[in-house]
């Protein structure tokens, strides 16, 4: 709840090193994840969602986990990772918890993509 | 506000229930004068419901344990009963959850079901119903008005046309029961499903009208109470309340709903007016007085739902999110409302002890709330984003 009410990292960043984008508004939930990346490192991470509680506060979670981070360590971050850190979720909202990760994931690989053109 | 989920009892009414739970509660069958003072209060609540809804003889009034009850009993009962003169049974779209499985489950039986499509605001309309009769319709069930959306349907002319075919008329009520006048006589109906917790009586007792003639299998059996159509003890304290509820909900529903319909087009002028790309969802006017479901686009139910409930406030979301089963409301969805729609959608069903401070709180409120879900959601468009 706390990272309903207050979450962190909400935004864009306009000249993002990678962007992923998870899920759609059709099923409810809408997740992306703006990643700027220094010496191998997450400098700074955003995010905006369209979603339920869980997806608001599993987006809030799983940008504070991978600030800092290096993108092998963010990459290993996993959707447990993200649902123990906010202290479990019921099981109906486990979704969100992928959602999430699979987002910051899909970031790195953007920025590996575009890095390798 | 929230009171379609659930309401409290009326106090009048759990005073009239205390002494059912305590001293008189003899079995209303028994011959000594402890089971007929039990059973003078089971028939004085049964002619109080039966004003209610305007029937002609309290006995067209049976108890069961609710609305779902009443459902099962009106198209079980009828459908089973009624094979010889066909097997079609006309319905719609948008009704409650009880009445689309017992469809199912008749459809499983052998009957053949047709469910009428709505329009944009939540109406059936008369014609799409007749041209959906034929020969072999037995039973046409709609409801009274939507609990979700509010709408209130044509029920007098939908009645008229279903009886023109010699198909009978069930009435899922219980949205409608206590809000709005309804007179079965009037309104061409022969059985309509009411509960008592959906007009401040208790939880776990409803009834069934039948029209006098109507002939339905009972479902429950046993030892035959309520003209065998419903047997088992009777719920003395829970018949009582539902009783005196009706009683009251008749006293008072013409201020009652004058009062609703104003907070109701007051807190619906104020959303609208101050938060851009924010509809109504169901009709305008033909509406529940105190119900009032709006839609805002690129934001999600369930989190203006949490939002409101950190400022202390209760209300609902047909979003999918919000439901047990991941599914956007069926009902939204019949509207003709895209996912993502329905998924941007909030309930306020307001009730007896609602007030317009309270209506001026959410008007003050709800803005910033959708503003602050906009913000972070990556479907608003960059006009809105401030």
């Amino acid at each position: 709840m706390e990272h309903f009410r207050n979450p962190r990292n909400v935004g864009e960043i306009p000249d993002a090193d990678g962007v992923g984008t998870v899920g759609n508004p059709v099923c409810g939930d809408m997740m992306t994840i703006f990643i700027k990346v220094k010496d191998g490192k997450i400098e700074d991470i955003k995010f905006k969602t369209f979603g339920c509680g869980a997806a608001v506060a599993t987006s809030s979670m799983v940008t504070e986990l991978a600030k800092g981070k290096t993108l092998e360590e963010a990459m290993k971050i996993t959707r447990a990772d993200v649902a123990d850190q906010l202290g479990g979720l019921p099981p109906i909202k486990m979704h969100c918890s992928n959602l999430a990760a699979d987002a910051l994931h899909s970031a790195i690989e953007d920025y590996r993509k575009k890095k390798s053109k | 506000m929230d009171y379609q989920a659930g309401s409290p009892v009326d106090p009048q009414v759990m005073e009239a229930m205390t002494p059912y739970l305590g001293t008189v509660f003899a079995n209303p069958s028994s011959t000594h004068s402890l089971g007929q003072e039990a059973k003078a209060a089971v028939e004085d609540a049964r002619s109080k419901v039966a004003t209610l809804i305007g029937a002609a003889r309290k006995e067209d009034v049976i108890f069961t344990s609710g609305g779902t009850e009443s459902n099962n009993l009106a198209l079980i009962g009828m459908a089973t009963r009624s094979r010889e003169k066909g097997n079609k049974v006309v319905t719609s779209v948008i009704e409650h959850i009880s009445i689309l499985n017992i469809c199912k489950y008749l459809a499983k039986m052998g009957f053949s079901l047709k469910q009428i499509p709505v329009d944009s605001q939540g109406i059936i309309n008369p014609a799409a119903v007749e041209s959906s009769i034929s020969d072999g319709t037995s039973l046409v069930s709609i409801m009274y008005a939507n609990g979700e959306i509010g709408t209130v349907e044509p029920i007098a002319e939908i009645g008229r046309i279903a009886h023109d075919h010699g198909a009978l008329f069930h009435v899922d009520a219980v949205a409608a029961v206590g809000k709005i006048p309804i007179n079965v006589e009037r309104e061409n109906i022969d059985l309509l499903s009411l509960s008592s917790n959906d007009m401040y009586g208790p939880k776990g007792v409803g009834a069934l009208y039948i029209r006098q003639g109507t002939q339905l299998r009972p479902i429950i059996l046993g030892g035959g109470q309520e003209r065998g159509l419903r047997s088992g003890t009777e719920n003395v304290p829970g018949i009582v309340g539902m009783g005196k509820a009706a009683e009251i909900a008749a006293q008072e529903m013409e201020r009652e709903s004058t009062r609703l319909t104003e907070m109701r087009d007051k807190l619906r002028k104020g959303i609208l007016d101050s938060i851009p790309h924010s509809y109504l969802n169901g009709h305008p006017t033909a509406r529940l007085p105190n119900n009032l479901n709006v839609r805002f686009s690129y934001i999600e139910g369930e989190s203006l739902v949490l939002s409101l409930d950190m400022e202390g406030i209760a209300v609902s979301s047909g979003s999918a999110c919000s439901s047990k089963t991941l599914e956007p409301s069926h009902v939204l969805r019949a509207i003709g409302l895209r996912h993502e729609e329905a998924h941007g959608s909030l309930l306020f069903s307001m009730g007896k002890w609602n007030t317009e401070d309270e209506v001026d709180r959410i008007i003050e409120l709800l803005p910033g709330i959708v503003r602050r879900l906009r913000k972070m959601s990556p479907l608003t468009p960059k006009e809105l984003q401030v």
